[in-house]
């Protein structure tokens, strides 16, 4: 997904991440933290107490109009005339072959107001989709550059909050607001990709560095790095865009049918509805290990010895002290049926189960 | 980390330490800061004939799974079987707890393919 040659962009924090020993890895375009410490460690510090995570490589836009005129709602798959203002919505935006384009968020600041949450490495590709099929009267902005993020989650994320932001302290599940923080123009969503309550907290990337270290100045907070993340956001079953899925990948394919209405329009539906009624031609299973091994990308999924499926991603949850994973089969797999997973030939067993791995969580708290 | 005087060393960042016939045998302390949170060690099994700088076993961390080559050749006579249920030794106490499997060892002479701490310090320097 990087570009060739281009060199990596780094966040307001880059120095911060050099003064913590970071250890840094290309992800996306840009040099980000991989871990600090340790990813076992920053995984069972984020779930016991709170981490706070660099995730400013995130692209944001903003949409003004309204869902149906300005074209938004045909562009992706969730209902938004449904969502309240200062409500967010987990979302995707599919190709006309019903492929997922990118998964996103979007959050409604007002009847008409819009703002856009994406990944990273999807950026230009979301900016040409949304620019090509929003209405000329619908006004549209790339605000990536004008916004910095920092996710702060675990079960004291809310208590860290307290201190210096009370009000966005209070904000229900999947809401957000539109404040001042450090002297600046911010918005704190209830939001994250942890399975932990958490909060994400954008802010002008030249005050993220003070805030940063605003976090960090209590001693509950450790930061943690991207490879935690991916333990963590793999631990509650979330797909991770680029690997779980791509732009061949149908929103049924991937699990995320609860995440579309298929009785509004938008692009992709005709391609979903006609694979609805054919059927598919593989299916999201969740497995775990029956050891410590690891189920890796690329792997193969065996049932009773013959291949039918891969692994898309696959780490050690720390968690449930077992290899978990995630993939797609070629015909849906019950709960509790053992899979071998391998290379070129089963190399370890694993059991197909019921995300999310871990079960007791803070999210809803 | 500090490399410890009285091992030999492969270039795939494995330590052995000779004492008579017997070679003891894990990886390098830059290995496992390398490889990051070692999650899972597939032990070779007692009796397995091993050859000087061939795979011999598997280790898996968070981000990948790895060979591990034998630094020298000769039969497994015992694995770390403590590593099976806490294979984190290997991160915390790479010399030491941390070590994966003693070999007898066929033929001494091969110790002589191996580097000594200085000269292992001197490649973990060239190769960064």
């Amino acid at each position: 997904m990087t570009q060739d040659n281009a060199p990596l962009k780094t966040t307001p924090l880059f120095s911060a991440h050099q003064e913590l020993s970071a250890k840094m890895g290309p992800f996306a375009g840009w040099d980000m933290p991989i871990q600090y410490v340790g990813i076992l460690a920053e995984a069972q510090h984020t779930r016991r107490a709170v981490s706070c995570f660099d995730i400013c490589h995130m692209g944001e836009f903003l949409v003004e109009g309204d869902a149906t005129s300005s074209g938004l709602e045909r562009c992706v798959a969730a209902n938004l005339e449904t969502l309240a203002a200062g409500s967010c919505r987990y979302a995707s935006m599919l190709n006309e072959a019903g492929g997922v384009m990118d998964d996103l968020i979007v959050y409604r600041k007002s009847a008409a107001s819009w703002m856009i949450v994406v990944n990273a490495a999807r950026v230009e590709r979301d900016r040409e989709q949304f620019t090509h099929h929003l209405s000329p009267r619908a006004r549209f902005q790339d605000v990536s550059d004008a916004w910095g993020k920092i996710d702060l989650q675990g079960p004291q994320s809310r208590d860290v909050l307290t201190n210096f932001a009370p009000k966005a302290a209070g904000l229900g599940y999947y809401t957000f607001i539109e404040t001042r923080l450090l002297g600046a123009p911010a918005i704190v969503s209830r939001t994250g990709y942890t399975g932990e309550l958490g909060f994400e907290l954008y802010l002008p990337p030249a005050k993220i560095s003070a805030l940063w270290k605003r976090l960090l100045a209590d001693p509950r907070v450790r930061p943690a790095g991207l490879g935690c993340r991916d333990v963590l956001r793999l631990e509650m079953g979330y797909s991770l865009y680029g690997q779980d899925m791509d732009e061949t990948t149908t929103p049924l394919e991937a699990g995320l049918e609860k995440f579309i209405d298929l009785s509004k329009d938008f692009i992709g539906r005709p391609a979903l509805l006609k694979q609805k009624k054919e059927g598919r031609r593989r299916h999201r299973v969740f497995f775990a290990s029956r050891s410590r091994r690891s189920p890796r990308h690329g792997h193969k999924i065996f049932v009773d010895g013959k291949e039918t499926g891969t692994v898309t991603s696959g780490t050690f949850s720390p968690h449930c002290g077992t290899g978990i994973g995630m993939g797609f089969a070629a015909a849906p797999l019950a709960a509790g049926q053992a899979i071998g997973i391998g290379e070129d030939a089963p190399l370890f067993e694993a059991i197909v189960c019921t995300p999310p791995f871990v079960k007791q969580t803070s999210l809803r708290a | 980390m500090a490399i410890p005087e009285n091992l030999k060393y492969t270039k795939e960042h494995e330590w052995v330490r000779v004492e008579g016939q017997v070679g003891t045998m894990g990886i390098t302390g830059h290995a496992q800061e390398a490889l990051g949170d070692i999650t899972f060690v597939e032990l070779p099994k007692r009796g397995a004939a091993v050859t000087q700088f061939k795979a011999m076993a598997t280790i898996e961390s968070v981000k990948a799974a790895s060979d591990i080559y034998a630094p020298v050749s000769g039969t497994v006579m015992e694995a770390n079987a403590q590593l099976e249920a806490e294979p984190g030794l290997v991160n915390q106490s790479p010399y030491e707890k941390g070590w994966i499997a003693r070999i007898a060892m066929s033929d001494p002479n091969e110790v002589k393919n191996l580097m000594d701490a200085a000269s292992y310090a001197a490649y973990l320097k060239e190769s960064h």
